[in-house]
């Protein structure tokens, strides 16, 4: 197998190679940083520790440059020339060692070749670990954000109480940036934004649900097979128009329809309402309801409709009586899917609802969601530490926390109804 | 298709019943799309008696099983031409109501097929569907002679409650005919009752449908020629769509009088 031969000096000698230079790239600022602390003249360090970290971050982005770190003038001209070298002469050595060990190693592997030697047995172990270290990658990423959302919530509650948090009935998270700014008390009570996402939610789902569930009752049951075939694709193209296209709908076409029909009737009606964000959400998570629905009322066994059938039922009592009650887990797991992307759903409701975080139950004013919340808070210029930023990461974990909770749910009830007819 | 087999057919011959003709079916052709199932069959079912459909595989026993209460109406490219009467009425009758004829017909399929509901629910569910019974205690009574009809009551009567997917295979099956008596049929209609239960269970069911042909009459489709011969009294043979012959059960097992019946029922092929 001259293949395998090849392909395992390759793995070998490639694979350590670029294990090398990843570790290079993660360690590579963390070195620059040591450097140049070396070089920081003493009068800079005296300073404190603020102007120690603005000089090294910014000398960080200009190392590759010798003009552009004397044009700083943070350093004298020998100290200059003298970061420049070395940081020059530890990363052509570092690339130096690595380019070494991967000629070492390619050769070792060379050598280690004869007919005897079973490439093929080896070249799978190496492949098995590299399926591995993707693998691991995926799930490390997910515990890193998990974790960075944890720590940067930690550091929002050491500013602004748990209580005022989770029970406060007042969200006005603007800070001040300067001392004394006009406005700037900075209150942090969630309460609105999650009652705002529940109200969404709900008129979302009142919408969802019962559309939803009926298409996937006629589809599954009453619809011709050629029917079928049409229909379902059509309608799970719902589910792939890209949200901000939804989102302009809801702002620009349902938004003032109901406004201008609320206010016929004489009711005051904002453009921007929880109201108009919902319904057009609705219409968006209707696929997520049907489809699985669908799926669960078509695997209802066949030969339990027949039973109900040839005890003289008619097909609707049929479907209510037998087939409804015997897919209901794996529907209500559907409608718990679909809560949970509602619950997530931004673009909407940024465009249609508002930003206004208005603790109301009326679906005519304009409320504000917890998803929204956190893109206003993280767009634009703020500190990275202000309770404002940080506000947000906890209300990505508060999220995070509910939309975890919903789908462990839904993956328990639809499990359940799987094991029943096994 | 075997040649010459429609000569032989003798519909409602040589048997010896005292019995009325109750289902009366005259040259049903079935057709799934294109293909067909079943040819040109004649036959007629008495009333209070067990009849029952032999024959291989893909035979058409179980098709024409269907054709009694209608149930290939809910295949779509199912279509049958020909005339089957029950008590002198024509059920394909275009003003017949399908609904009303199948709780006259009782049906008990080849697998257990109980709802995913209590064993009450269960036996409660035809009655309730049709409005007969609304008094609660009328209810547990129908339920329970139901269930001692089945032969099921002693066994389960303290199990009510539990789901009827709970019990065993055989006790599942009789579930189900309790199910299908308590709409009070006249005619019960067997699709291979027995075929996914284990011996005991199976003696259990005979036993039960022996007792049943006093109140109902029974067509059953059997794989099994020792079961045909020891619960009906009538039996019809049939082989790839056709009516072979049919008769006295005694004299299709003893002196059939079609070459294929006899390779049949004395085990040379199917």
């Amino acid at each position: 197998m001259p293949n395998y031969h090849g392909l395992f000096v390759i793995l070998s000698s490639l694979l350590p190679c670029i294990i090398f230079l990843i570790v290079f790239i993660s360690i590579d600022g963390f070195i620059k940083g040591v450097i140049i602390q070396n070089h920081l003249p003493n009068s800079l360090i005296l300073l404190g520790r603020e102007e120690v970290d603005f000089s090294v971050s910014i000398l960080r982005n200009n190392i590759h440059n010798l003009q552009s770190i004397l044009s700083l003038e943070i350093l004298s001209t020998d100290s200059a020339n003298s970061l420049y070298n070395y940081y020059f002469f530890y990363r052509a050595g570092f690339l130096t060692l690595i380019i070494c060990i991967t000629t070492f190693l390619a050769y070792l592997a060379g050598k280690k070749l004869n007919v005897r030697f079973d490439a093929r047995r080896n070249v799978e172990k190496i492949l098995k670990f590299i399926f591995f270290v993707f693998s691991i990658v995926a799930v490390l990423t997910t515990f890193g954000i998990i974790l960075s959302l944890i720590f940067e919530t930690v550091r929002f509650f050491s500013q602004v109480s748990f209580s005022e948090f989770l029970f406060g009935i007042h969200w006005s998270p603007q800070t001040a940036i300067r001392e004394g700014q006009v406005g700037s008390s900075g209150s942090f009570g969630a309460i609105p934004i999650f009652t705002g996402t529940l109200l969404i939610t709900a008129i979302s789902m009142l919408i969802a649900v019962p559309l939803g569930l009926y298409s996937a009752i006629y589809l599954s049951q009453y619809a011709r097979p050629k029917v079928r075939n049409y229909f379902k694709p059509i309608l799970e193209i719902l589910a792939g128009i890209p949200t901000v296209v939804y989102g302009f709908f809801a702002a620009l076409s349902v938004g003032p329809f109901i406004r201008s029909t609320g206010e016929s009737l004489g009711l005051t009606v904002s453009t921007e309402s929880a109201l108009a964000a919902g319904l057009v959400m609705g219409i968006m998570i209707i696929p997520y309801v049907s489809s699985l629905s669908d799926d669960v009322m078509t695997a209802v066994p066949e030969s339990l409709r027949d039973g109900s059938l040839a005890l003289g039922a008619t097909k609707s009592e049929t479907i209510r009586k037998v087939i409804f009650p015997a897919a209901l887990p794996g529907i209500v797991g559907a409608i718990l899917l679909a809560i949970s992307r509602a619950i997530g759903e931004t673009m909407i409701v940024v465009m249609a609802a508002g930003l206004a975080a208005n603790l109301t139950a009326n679906p005519l004013s304009a409320v504000t969601t917890v998803t929204v919340q956190i893109v206003t808070l993280l767009v634009g210029d703020q500190e990275f530490d202000s309770p404002k930023t940080l506000a947000a990461f906890a209300l990505g974990l508060v999220l995070f926390f509910i939309t975890l909770v919903l789908n462990i749910l839904a993956m328990v009830t639809v499990r359940k109804y799987r094991e029943r007819y096994e | 298709m075997v040649d010459g087999t429609e000569n032989d057919i003798k519909p409602n011959g040589n048997y010896s019943s005292d019995n009325n003709l109750l289902i009366d079916c005259k040259n049903v052709d079935v057709f799934y799309g294109d293909k067909q199932a079943l040819y040109n069959v004649s036959l007629g079912i008495n009333e209070k008696e067990v009849t029952s459909l032999i024959g291989p595989s893909g035979c058409g026993k179980s098709t024409f099983l269907r054709c009694l209460n209608r149930m290939n109406d809910v295949i779509d490219s199912c279509s049958i031409s020909g005339n089957i009467t029950i008590n002198g009425e024509d059920i394909y009758n275009p003003n017949i109501d399908v609904v009303e004829l199948r709780s006259r017909i009782g049906m008990v399929f080849q697998k257990p097929n109980p709802f995913p509901k209590s064993v009450f629910d269960n036996v409660a569910y035809g009655p309730r569907l049709h409005g007969k019974i609304a008094d609660k205690d009328e209810m547990s009574h129908k339920v329970e002679a139901s269930l001692v009809r089945a032969g099921l009551w002693d066994e389960i009567k303290d199990r009510l409650n539990e789901p009827g997917t709970s019990l065993s295979g055989g006790q599942q099956q009789r579930l189900c005919i309790a199910r299908a008596i308590a709409v009070d049929p006249e005619i019960i209609l067997m699709d291979e009752p027995c075929s996914a239960l284990d011996p005991i269970a199976t003696a259990k069911i005979e036993e039960l449908i022996d007792e049943l042909k006093t109140n109902y009459t029974i067509v059953i489709v059997t794989h099994s020629m020792q079961q045909a011969a020891r619960v009906s009294q009538r039996t019809a043979f049939f082989h790839l769509g056709n009516l072979i012959e049919v008769g006295d059960t005694e004299n299709i097992f003893r002196s059939p009088e079609n070459e294929q019946t006899e390779a049949y029922v004395t085990g040379r092929y199917g």
